[in-house]
């Protein structure tokens, strides 16, 4: 990535490529074993820093790390990610391992079983080196609702690393990890990884298992990965992703080589550009940051077009009432029953549950409790709910016609670079609304990546991010690789 | 929609979600979901009239979306014994709460 980054102490360390690591590993240069020590070496210094582990999996990690050491004494073919240390978001379960959800209510809880794609990885050779910081139950876009302490970014420790998946985002951009997996409900992927300078992926909804996310909001949920770049990114996808019959909204489509797709140039693909997306609010210098992808794209030969989403504007409170609805019915089940957190204060059945919710939610979790079971609750329904799934519709299908005319649409990812902590907490309306670009992907469906596109003059990262129709993340992928290519 | 959010909402509605709001917490929330709510109520100036609800995003995917489940039939699921040890309070073969009547 070229530009300086000027601030006074930056932990910004760029891993290694898969291919090289895959390299080092099979020829013995490297040993699976010693990186993944090494790692755990570098997560020690820097972590005290950063806050972006919650916990460590040294054990399984080790044990991992010298299976694949054998096999590559052996001289058995090694599977794709063999040795890869990767990081997971803490609200994707661990056989074993702690899953707080960034929440103090799963404080204790250690889930009997993996989630698939966590799973998947390790079945891919992964090292799966431990659980990262997030918002608490994925809620937020600044990692400071976490229950265990705000995430800082790499690139400047008094600003925010995006949320949800701060942890993720910033693991990679610290090289605390060479691969990250987190989630994306409304831009909890993409946003964090525009802040922190990586590449983040959404994949469309339903490529990826659920099975074994602590569930926010079930109709928006997904799980991608975070990269380096991006046909590291495009190579993880591959694993994860695909039918798994312990999520019935896992898709059956196939599952393509999408390293090898986004090794295609972009060249000949048509991009739309938004006028919604550039308007009032957008600072000046992510503008020009992505004023600038867009020509990087003109000059690798892409098609770009003006396109049309008039419905833009209404996606911020169509999604705030459709995932706090969701969440409020998701979040149900946290009552200090079965896991968990239970409040000692409890003389009943109901004031059990009352008081171990009251006791260990945040302030953020339980504002959406609220809105969603207010939006929700009879009398209101149709007014909120209703209406918002009726929006929902229209926002949808303004994207299925723009993408009948354009391969692919580009915008920045977030109005704004990362912000210093503290400077949105006060105002919970001013955080949902850092959400503005990413939201309408989550309610169409559609997928997405996150490219780094240059910087601020104050060496902040700016993210484009590049939108393709459902189970067309090959194209993301290649637009996404002309912007990386170009340097900016 | 643009209804106003009173004291005795937020507390009916923390009712409904099973949450014991403090005093100091239940007039910022009064105060925080007046202006999100006022925020959502730019939904209105949208014709809706005719407009299917969209609740899931599968059924504009095409082949590729989902809606199949998996054949009906019984498969072991996760051993009691691993599950039982992360309540807070159990036996061993169930969970142990405080007593169920109050009020």
């Amino acid at each position: 990535m070229a530009g300086e980054i000027k601030t006074a102490e930056t932990f910004v360390e760029k891993p290694k490529t898969l291919a090289a690591l895959q390299e080092e590993i099979a020829s013995g240069s490297v040993k699976a074993s010693d990186l993944a020590s090494s790692y755990y070496d570098r997560i020690a210094a820097v972590n005290p820093h950063l806050n972006i582990y919650l916990s460590l999996t040294k054990d399984r990690a080790m044990a991992q790390a010298e299976r694949v050491d054998a096999m590559a004494v052996k001289g058995d073919p090694l599977p794709p990610l063999a040795g890869v240390p990767v990081g997971i978001k803490d609200v994707l379960v661990m056989k074993g391992a702690p899953a707080t959800a960034g929440s103090r209510i799963l404080e204790g809880y250690h889930p009997p079983y993996d989630a698939t794609a966590v799973a998947r990885l390790e079945a891919a050779g992964a090292v799966l080196l431990g659980k990262l910081n997030c918002d608490e139950f994925a809620m937020g876009s600044s990692n400071e609702n976490s229950g265990y302490g705000p995430v800082r970014n790499p690139v400047d420790p008094e600003r925010v690393p995006g949320g949800s998946s701060g942890g993720s985002a910033a693991a990679v951009a610290a090289n605390m990890a060479v691969a990250t997996l987190g989630t994306d409900t409304g831009g909890s992927i993409r946003q964090p990884a525009s802040f922190c300078g990586v590449v983040g992926v959404l994949p469309t909804y339903g490529r990826v298992s659920r099975y074994g996310l602590i569930a926010f909001a079930s109709s928006l949920d997904r799980v991608g990965p975070f990269a380096g770049n991006v046909r590291d990114a495009a190579a993880l996808l591959s694993v994860i992703a695909g039918r798994d019959e312990k999520d019935a909204t896992s898709s059956p489509a196939p599952v393509p080589d999408f390293a090898t797709q986004s090794d295609k140039p972009a060249e000949g693909l048509r991009i739309g550009v938004p006028g919604e997306y550039f308007a009032e609010g957008l600072d000046p210098e992510v503008r020009a940051a992505i004023e600038k992808g867009i020509d990087a794209l003109k000059a690798a030969g892409c098609a770009v077009k003006r396109v049309s989403l008039p419905h833009t504007k209404y996606a911020i409170p169509t999604y705030y009432l459709v995932a706090t609805a969701e969440a409020s019915a998701n979040l149900a089940r946290f009552d200090g029953v079965r896991y968990g957190y239970r409040s000692k204060a409890s003389e009943t059945l109901g004031s059990m549950y009352r008081h171990s919710r009251d006791e260990a939610f945040g302030a953020e979790v339980k504002r959406r409790i609220l809105l969603g079971t207010y939006a929700l609750s009879a009398g209101y329904y149709d007014a909120y709910y209703g209406k918002a799934q009726q929006v929902r519709r229209l926002l949808a299908e303004e994207f299925l016609r723009a993408f009948a005319d354009v391969d692919a649409i580009v915008t920045p990812t977030s109005p704004v670079p990362a912000f210093k902590l503290g400077e949105k907490t006060g105002d919970p309306l001013s955080m949902y609304l850092a959400d503005i670009y990413t939201v309408t992907a989550s309610l169409a469906g559609i997928c997405g990546v996150s490219v780094p596109c240059g910087n601020t003059s104050a060496g902040l990262p700016v993210g484009m991010q590049v939108l393709a129709a459902h189970f067309n993340e090959g194209t993301a992928f290649r637009v996404a690789r002309a912007i990386e290519a170009a340097q900016l | 929609m643009a209804v106003k959010v009173t004291l005795n909402d937020v507390q009916r509605v923390a009712e409904l979600a099973h949450l014991e709001l403090s005093a100091e917490e239940t007039p910022r929330m009064v105060g925080d979901l007046n202006a999100i709510l006022d925020y959502v109520a730019e939904l209105n100036e949208l014709d809706t009239t005719g407009v299917a609800p969209l609740a899931q995003i599968s059924e504009l995917e095409g082949a590729g979306g989902s809606g199949w489940l998996r054949l009906d039939a019984v498969q072991p699921s996760l051993d009691r014994a691993v599950v039982m040890p992360e309540a807070p309070e159990t036996d061993g073969a169930f969970f142990k709460v405080p007593k169920v009547i109050e009020r």
